[in-house]
């Protein structure tokens, strides 16, 4: 158990180093660098495909109409109805994807934001501060996570119900909420990040906690901070089998169960199939989030480090 | 999951003069905790509540104690899903995280061109929702205009369908492993980044090869990673739910109402109604995905202690 406390510290030390030359910044010093090696970049290569082809796969199948789709070989494109199929995606049954992308903006904001806001409250409290009753929230949340999720879902929806809060928002952000995950990120984070010192400083001079936690420790719990975020707003963002529980109203739908009712709607008798707008509305789908990963990659990658590393 | 335990329980004792023991913290831990219990802890207990009660045509919400778990273990279509998240598990799992490992050395070595490449596109399909996952493969499988019927008409051939019902585990598995393999991969690189520097140093001094480097450092060092990323693979093949209730509308023959312990809970409920039955199923689940994912750590640390 001690070699878990050094990791975050370790991830500190490599955040730091990786702001200049990052990454590359250990293998210099490593004796005898081996050479590339072709072989083993092709055989790598077959992995790269096989994550990579759906995604183009999706990608040139989003520039054609419905009947292209079926008339065309899936990896190469016939003509080019992209912004026509984007204007169609948006336009559908009364602009109703632009709702449902509002709706989830509205869950990701709300219900990520607020998780990783209580995470980093709750990781900082478990890091600095010792409280009665500590241990036992430790065994109370440790216990809880190993509760598989879904274990929830249905004794969730029956309180939910009781008090007429589903098929309403809060039904899909409160849940949204808790991240244990976050919590532990936070903690493990908060232990290295903030000194001892710096503190006790600021109490001697006279600030309260919650201003010392503003000024002084939010700053340094940033980069933890994003890393949470990041992850959180993953989770809001793709998540399906709650609000599938808790919503009826398609106008209250996220992305996910919009795309899922439209490719629905072709099994359904008399129902349109359109095909095209739902792999269009795929790729607007995961676009932003793609772009999150590729944007805040040195958030991720080390928090990934803090917080799962070892055993 | 005792394995995430304890970073700062153990602080707590050095007692550097610092955390004076006051309630001040319960200000910034309380509001996680309250909306923890409203979320966690309640559903939980409402659950076990539910599981003891029967609703019966006369006499309305009755007492039944454990009726509803011997009905559950005696359940066929329990056991038929649950037969088959184990089937999913002893075969996905093991594949997946083979795949992730080697991908992981792959890219840790420093002998490939491109590296850092390589670690971010296999990790992008985590970002990509199970939705869209789901139906993205749903429709390459399809014979309609999916790759497999391209495929059958370039070449006059006929693939096994993907979507028949003897497919379609393996179906499913392949679009968890297309999920989560980058995931993996992540895990065990990291595990391999913070491995010290002396002890390559050492190695090339005693004159070890790559392949050694390989099974006498690499490998054991990624011993606590791969129990964490197992333990979280356990929990997500025994709730799968997603993958096979998106495809359901593709392959509507191929999936049942129970298909899955999970999905077989979610139409317990949302279809049949039967709210306490179905809180049954999960709360057993819950137990057995406890109890294995228990056995895995324990088997995982109690290897590594000896060292």
């Amino acid at each position: 158990m001690t070699t878990l406390r050094n990791d975050p510290d370790r991830a500190v030390v490599d955040e730091r180093r990786r702001s200049a030359p990052r990454l590359r910044s250990r293998r210099p010093q490593k004796p005898a660098k081996p050479r590339r090696s072709t072989l083993l970049t092709v055989l790598t290569g077959i992995i790269l495909a096989y994550s990579v082809i759906p995604l183009a796969w999706l990608l040139i199948n989003s520039t054609k109409s419905q009947q292209d789709l079926f008339s065309s070989f899936g990896l190469w494109f016939k003509g080019f109805g992209l912004w026509d199929n984007i204007t169609q995606t948006l336009s559908y049954n009364d602009h109703i994807f632009v709702r449902w992308l509002l709706n989830t903006l509205l869950y990701v904001v709300l219900g990520a934001g607020g998780a990783t806001f209580l995470a980093v409250l709750g990781g900082y409290a478990l890091a600095k501060f010792t409280f009665p009753g500590k241990r036992a929230v430790f065994a109370v949340i440790l216990g809880a996570v190993a509760v598989p999720g879904t274990a929830l879902a249905v004794p969730t929806f029956l309180m939910f119900s009781q008090v007429g809060m589903t098929n309403t928002p809060w039904a899909v952000i409160i849940p949204s909420l808790i991240s244990p995950f976050g919590l532990y990120l936070m903690w493990t984070f908060a232990t290295e990040a903030v000194p001892e010192e710096l503190l006790e400083a600021a109490r001697i001079d006279g600030a309260g906690e919650l201003r010392t936690f503003f000024q002084v420790s939010l700053p340094l719990l940033a980069p933890g901070m994003v890393t949470v975020l990041l992850f959180t707003m993953v989770a809001t963002w793709n998540n399906y089998f709650l609000p599938l529980i808790m919503l009826k109203d398609p106008q209250w739908y996220p992305l996910t169960l919009g795309l899922n009712a439209w490719n629905a709607q072709a099994s359904t008798a008399g129902g349109q199939a359109i095909y095209n707008l739902v792999i269009t509305g795929s790729v607007l789908t995961i676009l932003p989030l793609i772009a999150a990963f590729l944007l805040l990659q040195r958030f991720w990658q080390s928090g990934l480090t803090a917080g799962s590393v070892k055993a | 999951m005792a394995t995430l335990t304890t970073p700062a329980a153990a602080p707590t004792r050095r007692g550097r003069g610092r955390l004076r023991r006051s309630w001040v913290g319960w200000g910034f831990v309380g509001p996680f905790m309250l909306v923890f219990t409203v979320v966690f802890l309640a559903p939980i207990a409402y659950s076990i509540y539910l599981s003891l009660f029967r609703n019966r045509l006369i006499g309305g919400n009755a007492f039944v104690g454990v009726d509803n778990y011997t009905q559950a273990l005696t359940d066929p279509q329990f056991w038929s899903a649950f037969g088959r998240v184990s089937l999913f598990l002893a075969v996905q799992v093991p594949v997946m995280l083979a795949l992730a490992m080697l991908v992981a050395l792959a890219v840790d070595s420093a002998r490939l061109y491109g590296s850092s490449f390589f670690r971010i596109a296999i990790f992008l399909p985590y970002a990509v929702p199970a939705v869209v996952a789901t139906l993205m493969w749903g429709f390459m499988y399809g014979a309609r205009f999916g790759l497999v019927g391209n495929i059958n008409d370039a070449l006059g051939i006929s693939l096994p369908d993907p979507l028949s019902s003897h497919l379609i585990l393996a179906s499913i598995g392949n679009i968890v492993t297309w999920e989560f393999l980058g995931y993996n991969m992540l895990i065990f690189y990291a595990a391999l980044r913070v491995i010290p520097l002396e002890l390559y140093e050492a190695a090339a001094m005693d004159g070890a090869g790559q392949i050694r480097i390989v099974t006498a450092i690499k490998v054991p060092a990624l011993r606590g990673a791969l129990v964490i990323a197992t333990i979280f693979s356990i929990i997500g093949s025994f709730q799968l739910f997603n993958e096979p209730n998106i495809l359901q509308s593709l392959a509507p023959n191929a999936i049942s109402t129970y298909f899955t312990p999970n999905m077989y809970a979610y139409n317990l409920s949302f279809a049949g109604q039967q709210y306490n039955y179905s809180a049954t199923v999960a709360i057993i689940m819950g137990i057995l995905t406890m109890v294995i994912a228990y056995l895995v750590q324990l088997r995982g640390t109690r290897q590594e202690t000896p060292r």
